[in-house]
């Protein structure tokens, strides 16, 4: 495949698409199709076939549209029209909407100017929802490895890399390091072999982002792992994906093979001397395996216990090769970036945060799905506008982002912008973008308690202040949960984490004691509750257990 | 690579001027030069795995605390090994492996010459200020000569190293993760039943604690001899 | 240290180890493929036995304390046959937040067994997931590899009833 059979296929893809009056998109990602999505879509079909209008209206599986929490979700004529919750015996009611133009039942009917879809600014998500993730000629229709054949036709390794540094994209996997600075490392490094893996192990407990882009544009991502192959000499790529999501690993497979069947991966990629293979690698369910020396060991067919760093995988990494690791969220973003060029980035987002974040908002909110917004967007206008503020007109008590390795944010700063170095600043981090609201039916020790047994649970083992640390952590926030707990705990508690934090070998153990510090600076009051009082403000914890069976 | 002239590097450790090697380690020059740093996982002529955290020290414009057994030595590195917060990191860090399992010194057989209990004497840690977890592990006497106690393991993984890097047997490894992480031998099955082990007791004696031992010890008899790890590691030397 | 020069043959009969050889010869029988061989033995068997463990660590060149010490660290794979059924819930923070807590403490109650565990009578196996990336539509729960969405108390339970109600199927008849 050259540049001109991709301007071909590109073309006639779209003519194919333009014969119909309506396109029907059904939502065919892992949310939607678990509420039947799939019997849906069939059923469609066969609707239109019987009406004889499978001529003028197309039916078409797409990827995730965002408010997965309505699905199954179904949309039509550029998105103007969406239905939700839709069921196999509503189909004649779509068709009646989108073909004649009668109303749907109001039951169906999503509003398409919701602020959940209107606020968003979509890049890494621009596919999703809009092609049909198991056909390459529609990732390809929507200028699909245009940027792969713009590089490696008419750029050079370094022109590829300089408009990476030059949009200031940051790591998406967590802790935003300038993915153009790890760029150059890698290319600058010695090594006969050099690897680019791509981290889908997606870890945090609570977050999607990832899922949704592998399972609603998967050639993206394999798009942007060739670029970065071109652009730091790498011919062998890896997709360590969790063995949790098997819809993404299998559409995967299929964009992999299409891919390879079109000369887009493979040897001689565009007619050049630029070769690239990607395999896919399953976890096997282990959190630590995120961590990328670990993700390195476990490729290599080992436990995944992290080592020092340095040597960085970007000096030694595979197999001992300089390796490139980066996050899926960081290589959806790669094509755009070189279509549209650095500066186009640049222009988006805060000063030292550009461009977009995905966020998989979910917890107590109205509106639970995807969203990709601009960075620098207030927590309150994610919370509030896009997820439509919190059920049953309950109250607001936290944010949770960055899962296990994040904070909890508190009312008071719902208000500062979301970029990496604001949410850092209040004691969370960006993470890799779950965001998990709750309201007064959380008790916030019990949050704690929650990470830690999760920390606790997923510790390697390997370093001492980590596995003990974490058992030692969880184990006193247990007892205040009981309410068996003395002040003294407390003091033991602030100074197992700092310790921790400290001393650990790995992020994992750095950052586990992130929720509980972040919890004992801003709800200090429910810790106290429970050990003085004996009471547990949200209801959830019986930490008077012992005296009302007494006083019995 | 190998012959070209290594670097040689002056930095300060603990307030002392010293030299050493771009492929030594912090550690390495620090005992060259008579300053202690405690370890535990670490023993020369094995592999350095960076796990028990004894040996962090701070580096002047690190932010992070960087293990000396691992961390390489850089022209013009200021270290320090002792303050007041590493000595409460390294006092933690004891105290979590004296509450993790059961170590009753007074009934060891390693008593008096186990590398933990060295630690704690010479760090001041005499009592432990977290609770105990104290699960009750197995004992495992199924092999003639030797017993391994489980609740005696710190987890520093000297055993499985020797045994692969010096022994080639690769008879131990380490089953599970977190606290529940354990040693075995083979597929996790007795250890004198085991098909790969040769007998040769080398991760006896490189074990620091008694959680490996020889059968027909009292307490406080088992002295470890570690002879022939010196001498395989100048060989390695030798051999670069 | 491994009978190398020993020709290597399947522990039994069962047909289904050329689907474990193909995999492993797909991989030039490197030891690196150990992960991914330890998945199609799961996949295939439905679980690991120590004889699936030595042909597969002696096939590979891997020492066997390497192979269970990998089989061990991952908490997808396990040495217990799993029963009839299966019932996953899961307990990511979205879900826990939702109420995940509640509904394992519910099949708890209504099956007599623990996460992890198995009933007696090998009908159902209770098993909990950190997140299935389902997390829009929690709490989410996977019966019998289905992801199931928005579960609540009275669903779980019914759902448990009738696996632990069923008719036990003939030998060999699942999977
Ligand atoms: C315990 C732990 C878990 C992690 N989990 C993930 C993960 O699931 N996905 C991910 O992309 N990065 C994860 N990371 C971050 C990676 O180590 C690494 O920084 C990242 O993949 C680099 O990619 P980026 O520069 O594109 O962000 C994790 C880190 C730690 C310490
Ligand atoms: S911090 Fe935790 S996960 Fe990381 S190496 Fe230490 S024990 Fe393992
Ligand atoms: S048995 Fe001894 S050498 Fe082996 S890990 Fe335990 S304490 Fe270390
Ligand atoms: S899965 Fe269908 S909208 Fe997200
Ligand atoms: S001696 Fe350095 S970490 Fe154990
Ligand atoms: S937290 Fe349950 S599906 Fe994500």
């Amino acid at each position: 495949m050259n540049q001109d059979d991709l301007t071909s296929i590109a073309a006639q893809t779209k003519q194919s698409e333009n014969r119909y009056d309506h396109v029907i998109k059904v939502c065919v990602a892992a949310g939607c199709l678990s509420a039947n999505s799939e019997q849906v879509k069939t059923q469609l079909e066969s609707e239109l076939k019987q009406r004889g209008l499978e001529t003028c209206c197309k039916v078409k599986g797409v990827g995730c549209m965002g408010l997965c929490a309505a699905g199954p979700l179904v949309s039509a004529d550029a998105n103007e029209l969406m239905f939700q919750g839709v069921t196999p015996a509503d189909a004649s009611a779509v068709i009646d909407s989108v073909v004649d133009k009668k109303p749907a039942p109001a039951a169906i009917v999503m509003d398409s100017q919701l602020d959940f879809f209107t606020g968003q600014k979509k890049i890494v998500l621009e596919n999703s929802g809009e092609i049909d993730p198991e056909r390459v000629e529609d990732y390809i229709a929507a200028d699909g490895y245009e940027a792969l054949f713009h590089c490696i036709t008419k750029l050079k390794p370094l022109g590829v890399i300089e408009q990476v540094t030059k949009s200031g994209l940051r790591g998406r996997g967590g802790a935003g390091f300038p993915t153009g600075l790890k760029w150059t490392t890698v290319a600058k490094a010695q090594g006969a072999r050099k690897y680019v893996i791509c981290n889908a192990d997606e870890g945090d407990p609570g977050a999607f982002m990832d899922r949704s882009v592998l399972e609603s544009d998967p050639h993206r991502v394999l798009e942007g792992m060739a670029i970065a192959a071109y652009a730091v000499g790498a011919s062998k790529g890896f997709i360590y994906c969790r063995a949790e999501y098997p819809l993404a690993v299998k559409r995967l497979r299929i964009a992999i093979r299409q891919a390879e069947n079109n000369g887009l991966l493979g040897m001689n990629i565009g007619d050049t001397h630029f070769d690239f293979k990607i395999e896919v690698r399953l976890g096997a369910g282990a959190f630590v395996c995120g961590e990328e020396t670990a993700l390195i060991a476990s490729i290599e067919g080992g436990r995944g216990t992290p080592r020092p760093r340095p040597p960085f995988p970007a000096q030694e990494g595979l197999w001992k090769s300089p390796t490139l690791i980066n996050n899926v969220e960081t290589f959806a973003n790669i094509p755009p970036i070189i279509r549209r060029g650095g500066d186009w980035f640049a222009s988006i987002g805060t000063d030292k945060s550009k461009g977009t974040k995905v966020f998989a908002l979910a917890g107590r909110v109205n509106n639970t799905g995807l969203i990709e917004v601009p960075m620098g967007i207030t927590l309150r206008e994610i919370i509030f506008k896009l997820g439509g503020g919190i059920p049953e007109g309950r109250r607001f008590k936290a944010v949770q982002s960055g899962g296990p390795s994040g904070g909890c944010v508190p009312e008071q700063y719902l208000d500062i912008p979301v970029d990496y170095d604001s949410l850092a600043s209040v004691g969370s981090i960006m993470g890799s973008g779950g965001m998990i609201v709750m309201d007064e039916t959380s008790c916030m020790v019990d949050v704690a308690k929650f990470f830690m047994d999760f920390c606790m649970s997923e510790s390697c083992g390997k370093c001492v202040p980590c596995r003990v640390g974490t058992t030692q952590m969880h184990n006193i926030l247990e007892r205040i949960t009981q309410g068996e707990a003395g002040p003294q705990d407390l003091d033991l508690l602030t100074r197992l984490t700092s310790m921790v934090k400290a001393a650990s070998l790995c992020g994992l153990g750095q950052t586990a004691p992130n929720p509980t510090l972040t919890t004992l600076r801003y709800f200090m009051d429910e810790y106290r509750a429970h050990i003085e009082e004996g009471r547990c403000p949200a209801g959830i914890c019986h930490p008077a257990k012992v005296e009302a069976e007494v006083g019995a | 690579m190998n012959n070209t002239a290594i670097e040689i590097c002056t930095l300060i450790i603990e307030n002392h001027e010293c030299g050493g090697r771009a492929d030594q380690t912090i550690l390495e020059v620090a005992e060259e030069n008579g300053i202690f740093i405690p370890t535990l996982c670490r023993l020369s002529g094995l592999s350095n795995i960076g796990a028990c955290r004894m040996c962090l020290v701070e580096v002047k414009g690190m932010n992070k605390l960087m293990p000396a057994c691992v961390t390489k030595v850089q022209e013009g590195m200021v270290v320090t090994v002792n303050n007041e917060r590493l000595a409460e990191h390294r006092r933690l860090a004891l105290e979590m492996l004296f509450s993790e399992r059961n170590h009753i010194c007074s009934v060891c057989v390693t008593n008096g010459h186990c590398d933990l209990q060295f630690l704690a004497q010479k760090l001041g840690v005499n009592h432990i200020t977290m609770p105990y977890i104290h699960p009750l592990m197995p004992v495992d006497a199924s092999h003639p000569r030797f017993l391994a106690d489980h609740n005696r393991c710190i987890l520093c993984t000297r055993c499985v190293r020797v045994c692969q890097e010096v022994e080639g047997a690769h008879t131990w490894d380490i089953m599970g993760r977190g606290t529940k992480a354990r040693v075995i031998t083979d597929l996790n099955r007795p250890w004198g039943e085991s098909e790969s082990c040769t007998g040769c007791g080398k991760c006896v004696q490189v074990c620091p604690t008694g959680a490996l031992s020889e059968k027909g010890q009292a307490a406080g008899e088992m002295l470890k001899r570690r002879t022939f790890l010196p001498y395989l590691s100048m060989m390695r030397e030798v051999g670069k | 240290m491994l009978p190398t020069q020993k020709t290597i043959s399947p522990p039994s009969e069962d047909k289904r180890w050329k689907i474990v050889d193909g995999m492993m010869r797909r991989h030039g029988h490197e030891p690196y493929a150990l992960i991914e061989v330890l998945h199609t033995v799961q996949e295939t068997f439905g679980f690991l036995t120590d004889d699936a463990l030595r042909y597969v660590a002696t096939s590979l060149r891997v020492p066997y304390s390497r192979v269970y010490g990998v089989a061990t660290f991952y908490h997808f794979f396990t040495m217990k046959p799993p029963g009839e059924h299966t019932c996953v819930v899961c307990t990511g923070t979205a879900c826990y937040i939702k109420g995940a807590p509640v509904l394992l403490n519910a099949v708890q109650e209504a099956a007599g067994i623990k996460q992890g565990e198995t009933t007696p009578d090998g009908k159902l196996s209770l098993l909990t997931a950190r997140c299935l990336g389902s997390c829009g539509l929690a709490p989410a729960v996977v019966f019998d590899g289905q992801v199931a969405g928005k579960i609540t108390t009275e669903t779980i339970k019914k759902r448990v009833r009738t696996y632990l109600e069923s008719e036990t199927l003939a030998e060999g008849a699942h999977k």
